[in-house]
């Protein structure tokens, strides 16, 4: 009977994991495709990534995309840390909920939402202020911040929230004034969670073509935009390439922050 | 020990500072009240501890002890009333500012960092040179035995190391008042015995005045100077610990320190140098040796310790404290027996013996009819 129900449990999770990998499998097979037709093997080759390297349209994307996922990934961690502290450590104060609901929305808001209205909050201010100058790598970033700030917010709020209150107790009662407690105590055990809140960023803002589509201008077209607009007039075997490229980013970003987060669960017993 | 300033040695001999009338508390708590919303978690506390004491505050769960001990820690403002320490009034000082250490339950150790800098932390805030840091740390890591741990994370230490870990983390900053939660309750209980021992010694040693929350009895027993019992936010009283053992001052502390018999009982004759008593609950009348200055006809319970009452086959000719029962239960415990006995008014009382004698035969068993008595001195009168 248990032998009986395992066997099935591999069975489902079997097709499970074939239902999500497969597609993703034969993508990277093909990238390999020597083949100019993208549905015909025609032999192992590496073409496609040379053709892809040389490629100056899709690696100028690239180099924009990696850009703005840097600066959004690191300004969404640092706003979003403050706002997750804030958060769960500040005491009541007036406007906290809705404070919470503010930082949380963008986590569920529909992309097409979010990208329309900060078009339409970017042209404003450009008619009123003069500011930001049209759109292109700046407005992406600030898109970009403001939704990646959500998750970094809720990675360390539930950080903070299991992290012992004692802890910083212990630091003020040793005589550590509120900044030096936050530098000395609070941030380097929250440091795993705002590690791994900024790969998710990373990879979320690297992912994103809704929201840039919306917000970017002329000249400064992100990688998925690029790729969207190549797949549109037909796959070529070169965006297969540039696909396992980006798989293999994404899946390295996610792995490092399953494996921060894992991490930092070693120091919690410490103190039981 | 050159570390710690042998302030003053601790007087075993002479009377103790909190008998003398004209000594100057060192922590004075004054009117002290605590609520939480509609809850009230401490209901003007008045208290002073004087230097070098050990001042053990006992109670349960929700009496309010932590509360008050994080308040003297600054941990949480009094809704009123002040705290003075060393005559410094502690109304509006951070936690970072006070003379004043403490060391927690649950150890509070900080996970990310090593024995040693756990300890060096304090130190370092008060921008200490390094090389005093180190030295200190040394120092007090081998008073408790640490040193050769000092590199370890706190997560690679027993539950005994670690606390240790932070005892130490808590003196090296040679604070005037010690506050320690519970300091005892992780341990398994051959360890608390030694930590106890060690405590103690410590205390001496430094002459730091030392206060505990516990809910623990036999803890504040061993430890204490003296001992403050708490009940519902309240002090219900404050005396040593030989004190609130033999002489509780109302029924709360009587039930709540050890084991006791209470005797439901009316005062017929209160004279200067003794009080009788009649009880429904035993066969003669209740006696003590001193007057209670009470109202005639006064409700009053009589409080007598389990090991304070003689029990005997043998019948006995006394009209005042004694009467008779049948043994219900017996408990054999190796260095005491536990008898429960059943009086003719139905009441059942406790007895424990000590087992002087290692013969079986002669025991005192189920169903025997016995004869009990106590003196007029071992029972306390409680109006309250």
């Amino acid at each position: 009977m248990k032998q009986g129900s395992s066997v099935a449990l591999k069975v489902m999770a079997g097709a499970g994991f074939v239902f999500l990998y497969a597609p993703i499998i034969a993508l990277i097979v093909y990238s390999f495709n020597e083949s100019k037709l993208v549905t015909v093997w025609g032999g192992w080759s590496l073409k496609w990534y040379v053709e892809l390297f040389r490629n100056e349209q899709i690696m100028s994307a690239a180099w924009v995309s990696l850009k703005i996922a840097f600066i959004s990934a690191t300004m969404a961690s640092i706003l979003g840390t403050l706002a997750g502290f804030v958060l769960s450590r500040m005491r009541k104060f007036a406007g906290k909920a809705m404070l919470t609901g503010w930082v949380t929305a963008p986590l569920v808001m529909p992309e097409v939402i979010t990208g329309l209205s900060l078009l339409l909050l970017f042209v404003s201010l450009e008619n009123m202020f003069g500011w930001p100058a049209g759109r292109g790598v700046t407005t992406i970033v600030i898109a970009h911040t403001t939704f990646c700030l959500a998750y970094v917010a809720v990675v360390v709020q539930s950080r903070l929230a299991s992290l012992d209150e004692t802890l910083e107790e212990a630091a003020m009662d040793l005589g550590a004034k509120p900044t030096s407690l936050f530098f000395l105590i609070t941030l380097p055990l929250i440091a795993p969670a705002i590690i791994s809140g900024w790969l998710l960023s990373f990879t979320l803002s690297l992912d994103d073509l809704v929201i840039a589509s919306f917000v970017s201008g002329p000249g400064n077209s992100t990688l998925p935009m690029v790729i969207f607009s190549k797949v549109r007039l037909g796959v070529t075997p070169e965006v297969n390439a540039l696909a396992t490229l980006m798989i293999v980013t994404v899946s390295i970003a996610v792995i490092a922050a399953i494996v921060i987060m894992h991490r930092q669960n070693r120091f919690k017993d410490a103190n039981k | 020990m050159s570390a710690f300033p042998n302030t003053s040695t601790v007087q075993t001999q002479s009377v103790p500072t909190w008998r003398q009338k004209d000594a100057k508390p060192f922590v004075q708590i004054e009117q002290i009240t605590k609520q939480f919303g509609q809850f009230t978690a401490v209901n003007s506390v008045s208290l002073d501890i004087y230097r070098n004491e050990l001042f053990c505050l006992l109670g349960g769960s929700g009496s309010g002890k932590s509360t008050l001990l994080r308040m003297l820690a600054g941990f949480e403002e009094p809704t009123s009333g002040r705290i003075l320490i060393d005559g410094v009034d502690m109304t509006g000082i951070p936690p970072w500012e006070r003379p004043v250490n403490m060391m927690f339950q649950s150890y509070a150790l900080f996970p990310h960092l090593s024995v040693e800098a756990n300890v060096a932390f304090g130190l370092k805030r008060e921008g200490l040179k390094s090389a005093e840091v180190n030295k200190r740390v040394a120092e007090i890591l081998g008073m408790v035995q640490l040193g050769h741990l000092a590199k370890r994370k706190p997560h690679m230490l027993s539950g005994g190391q670690r606390q240790r870990v932070a005892l130490a983390r808590s003196l090296v900053k040679r604070p005037k008042l010690l506050l320690l939660d519970e300091p005892l309750g992780a341990l398994d209980k051959k360890l608390r015995e030694e930590t106890q021992f060690e405590l103690m010694r410590l205390q001496d040693e430094l002459g730091i005045t030392f206060i505990v929350v516990t809910h623990d009895q036999e803890e504040a027993m061993t430890l204490a100077t003296r001992i403050g019992v708490m009940n519902n936010g309240d002090i219900v009283q404050t005396a040593e610990p030989h004190e609130v053992y033999e002489y509780p001052q109302n029924r709360f502390v009587a039930e709540f320190i050890g084991n006791v018999n209470l005797f439901d009982g009316t005062v017929i004759d209160d004279e200067r140098d003794t009080t009788s008593m009649r009880s429904a609950d035993i066969d003669g009348l209740l006696q003590v040796d001193h007057g209670i200055s009470c109202a005639p006809n006064q409700d009053v319970s009589v409080a007598i310790r389990p090991e304070k009452i003689r029990i005997s086959r043998e019948p006995i000719d006394l009209e005042v404290n004694a009467t008779t029962g049948v043994i219900s239960d017996v408990a054999y415990m190796g260095s005491q027996s536990i008898f429960k006995v059943r009086l003719n008014s139905g009441k059942e009382i406790r007895i424990t013996q000590p087992n002087v004698s290692r013969e079986m035969g002669n025991r005192l068993t189920w169903e025997d009819r016995v004869f009990l008595s106590w003196d007029a001195d071992s029972c306390v009168v409680l109006v309250a």
